[in-house]
C-alpha cells in the first residue's frame, strides 16, 4: 500500500509538471499577449518595449518558465502580469468560493440522489421507481447553464425572491446572506448531479439487495428498514463514493460557467479572465491548483476505497 | 398480449443452438427491444432530418432580420417567437441543429480516431510507448475538460472549426483509456498468438484482429461522447467563444436570451430545451447501446 501510494505520488508530480508545461507552452502560441491587450491598438513602441521589459516578457520563454517553476517550489506562484497582485493571494480569495459552491452542490446532489436511489431500488418497478428514473434521465441531460437560466427566470425575474448577482459575503460573516447568493448556483450544479447519484445508488443497491448476506440478514429476523439502511447501504455506497469523487472534481473544474452566469468571484471565473487577458502567470497558477485538486481527489478516493472495502488491495 | 407472445418466441428462438447468428445481430436485436434507446434513436433521426432538410422545413431564413418584429412572443407566424433582430426562432433552432450535429460528429471523430489509435498502440506494445502515451493522457485528464477547450480556443482563435478541434482534443483520453483497457484484455488471447504464428505483423494484428474485438466499448463511448460534445459546443458558444454570429448555434442563442430574459423569456427557453433534448437522446441511446453490447448479457 505504501509503495503504491509512493508511486502514485511520484506519477502525480510528473503529471502536474506536465500541466504547467502545457499551460505555459499554450500561452506562448497565442497570437496576442498581455501587452497587446493592455496597450490596445494604438501604442508607442518605446512604451511597449518598456512594459515588456518591466514584465520580464523580453526574456526567453524557457528562462521565464524555469524562474516561475523555481518560485512554485518555494511556494510563490508569481505576480499577475496585469494587476501585479500575487497569484497566491488571488487564489486564496477565490478558491474558497468555488469550493463552497462545489460542496453545496454535492450536498444537494447526494441529499436528493441517495435517498431517491434507495427508495427506487427497494421498490423496483413501482411508480416511484419509474418516475424517478425518468426524471433522472432528464436531469442527466440538463445543461447546468440552462438550469441556471431557468432558476434566474423563476426566482429572480418572476417571483423576485433571490438576487441573480451582487456582492458575495463570506459564509463566516453572514451565512444567510451568503446562501441567498449561493443557493441558485449550487442548485444549477447540484440538481443534475443528483441524477448521477440517484442512478449509481439505485443500480448498486439493486445488486446488493440480491446478495446472500442480505438473505442472512432477513433470516435472522431483521426488519427491512434495518437490513436496508444498515447492512445494504454500507456496501451499496462504495461505488457512489467513487462517483462522488469524480463529480466533485468535475464540479470544481466545470463551475466556471455557473460562476460567470451568477458573477461569483470563484477560481473558475479567475481562470477564464486570465485566458481572456493572456495573463499566463495567473493561468498557470489556476491550472496548477486545478490539477492538484484532480490528482489529489483521485488518490484520496483510491485510499478511501481500500479503507471501506478491505477486499481491495493495491500493489 | 401479442407483444409478450412474440417476445417469448424470440427468447425460444435465441435458445436454439443451431441457428446461425452473429454477435452484432444479437446486439442489434437487443437494441431494437430497448425502448428508451429507440426513443433516443428517433430523436437523433429527427435531428439529422432537421439538419439536412433545414432549408426546406424552416419557415424563414435564419439570419434574415424582420424589421419591426423584434421580441415577438410565440404566434401563428412565428411559432417560437422572434429574437432581438426579429429573426424567427424556430428557423434558428432548426438551423442550429446543423451546428450541433456537425460539431458532435467531427469532434467525436477526432477524439475517436486519435484516442483509439493511441490506446491501441499503447495497450499493444506496452513498455516505453505505453508509459509515454499514458502519462500524456494523464496530463490531458488533469485539466478540467471545458477549461482545456477554452485554452485551446484561446490559442487557435474562436470559430466553429476551431471549436471542433478543441472539443476533439479534450476527449481524446476518454477513448484512449477505454481502448487501452480492452486491448490489455485481448492481447494475451489465443487468437492473437495464432495470428502471430502465421506471420502477421504488429500492424496487421492490431488492425485486423484486435481492433474488431475492442470496438464495442468504443462505439458506446462514441455515442455518449456525442452528448458531451453537443454540451461542450453549447457551453463554449454560450461564453461567446464557439460558433460565431450570424451562424445560429443553440449555445449562443441561449446566451443572447439571458440578456433579454426580463422581457422576453422565450428567447432563452427554446435553445436550452433543444440542447437538453438532443443530449438526452444521445444519452439514452448510448445507454441502450451499452446494454445491447454488454458481453455479460450475451446468451441470457
Amino acid at each position: 500500500m505504501r509503495q503504491y501510494l509512493a508511486r502514485r505520488l511520484l506519477l502525480s508530480i510528473f503529471v502536474i509538471f506536465g500541466v504547467t508545461l502545457v499551460a505555459f507552452g499554450s500561452m506562448q502560441f497565442i497570437p496576442s499577449d498581455v501587452v497587446d491587450i493592455m496597450l490596445g491598438q494604438f501604442r508607442d513602441p518605446a512604451a511597449e518595449a518598456a512594459l515588456r521589459h518591466n514584465l520580464g516578457l523580453d526574456q526567453p520563454p524557457l528562462q521565464r518558465y524555469l524562474r516561475w517553476l523555481g518560485g512554485v517550489l518555494r511556494g510563490d506562484l508569481g505576480n499577475s502580469l496585469r494587476t501585479t497582485e500575487p497569484v497566491m493571494d488571488a487564489i486564496r480569495q477565490r478558491l474558497p468560493v468555488t469550493v463552497e459552491l462545489a460542496l453545496l452542490a454535492t450536498v444537494i446532489g447526494l441529499g436528493i440522489g441517495v435517498p431517491a436511489g434507495i427508495v427506487a431500488a427497494v421498490r423496483q418497478y413501482s411508480l416511484a421507481d419509474k418516475l424517478s428514473t425518468a426524471v433522472s434521465m432528464v436531469g442527466l441531460s440538463m445543461p447546468d447553464f440552462w438550469l441556471a437560466t431557468l432558476l434566474i427566470l423563476a426566482f429572480s425575474v418572476t417571483w423576485m425572491l433571490l438576487p441573480p448577482g451582487g456582492l458575495l459575503v463570506s459564509p463566516l460573516e453572514d451565512l444567510g446572506e451568503n446562501l441567498k447568493r449561493m443557493i441558485m448556483p449550487a442548485l444549477s450544479m447540484g440538481l443534475p448531479a443528483s441524477a448521477v447519484y440517484f442512478r449509481m445508488t439505485r443500480s448498486s443497491m439493486l445488486e446488493v439487495i440480491r446478495s446472500e448476506y442480505m438473505l442472512t440478514a432477513y433470516s435472522k429476523g431483521l426488519s427491512e428498514r434495518r437490513a436496508i439502511l444498515v447492512h445494504a447501504l454500507k456496501n451499496a455506497l462504495i461505488p457512489v463514493i467513487t462517483v462522488t469523487g469524480m463529480e466533485v472534481t468535475w464540479m470544481l473544474g466545470g463551475s466556471f460557467i455557473v460562476e460567470c452566469i451568477f458573477s461569483l468571484p470563484g477560481l473558475g471565473r479567475a481562470t477564464v479572465e486570465a485566458i481572456y487577458e493572456r495573463d499566463y502567470v495567473v493561468l498557470q497558477g489556476c491550472l496548477l491548483v486545478y490539477s492538484l485538486i484532480v490528482v489529489g481527489v483521485s488518490i484520496g478516493i483510491d485510499m478511501l476505497y481500500a479503507w471501506l472495502d478491505p477486499r481491495i488491495r493495491y500493489e | 398480449m401479442s407483444n409478450s407472445n412474440s417476445l417469448s418466441l424470440g427468447a425460444e428462438a435465441a435458445a436454439l443452438p443451431d441457428r446461425h447468428r452473429s454477435l452484432a445481430g444479437d446486439a442489434f436485436r437487443r437494441l431494437r427491444r430497448h425502448r428508451p434507446a429507440m426513443l433516443g434513436l428517433s430523436i437523433v433521426a429527427l435531428l439529422v432530418f432537421a439538419a439536412v432538410a433545414a432549408p426546406w422545413v424552416s419557415p424563414f431564413d435564419p439570419v434574415e432580420m424582420g424589421a419591426g418584429e423584434a421580441f415577438e412572443g410565440p404566434s401563428g407566424r412565428h411559432p417560437l417567437g422572434t429574437d432581438e433582430y426579429g429573426r424567427d426562432l424556430l428557423s434558428r433552432i432548426i438551423y442550429g441543429s446543423r451546428t450541433s450535429l456537425a460539431v458532435g460528429i467531427i469532434s467525436v471523430s477526432i477524439s475517436l480516431l486519435i484516442g483509439t489509435t493511441l490506446g491501441l498502440v499503447s495497450g499493444y506494445f506496452l513498455g516505453v510507448t505505453d508509459m509515454v502515451v499514458s502519462r500524456l493522457m494523464d496530463i490531458l485528464f488533469a485539466f478540467p475538460p471545458l477549461l482545456l477547450a477554452l485554452v485551446v480556443i484561446a490559442v487557435l482563435g474562436p470559430g466553429i472549426d476551431r471549436t471542433m478541434v478543441a472539443i476533439g482534443i479534450v476527449y481524446i483520453p476518454l477513448f484512449s483509456r477505454v481502448c487501452r483497457g480492452s486491448v490489455l484484455a485481448e492481447r494475451g488471447k489465443v487468437y492473437v498468438d495464432a495470428a502471430r504464428a502465421v506471420g502477421s505483423g504488429n500492424g496487421r494484428i492490431m488492425r485486423r484482429h484486435i481492433l474488431p474485438n475492442v470496438l464495442a466499448p468504443i462505439i458506446v463511448q462514441a455515442s455518449l461522447c456525442m452528448s458531451y460534445a453537443v454540451l461542450a459546443e453549447a457551453a463554449l458558444s454560450f461564453l461567446g467563444l464557439g460558433t460565431q454570429p450570424p451562424m445560429p448555434s443553440w449555445g449562443s442563442m441561449l446566451n443572447k436570451g439571458v440578456a433579454v430574459m426580463y422581457h422576453s423569456p422565450w428567447v432563452s427557453i427554446w435553445p436550452g430545451l433543444a440542447i437538453m433534448i438532443v443530449v438526452f437522446a444521445f444519452n439514452v441511446f448510448g445507454d441502450g447501446l451499452r446494454d445491447a453490447l454488454d458481453p455479460r448479457l450475451i446468451g441470457t
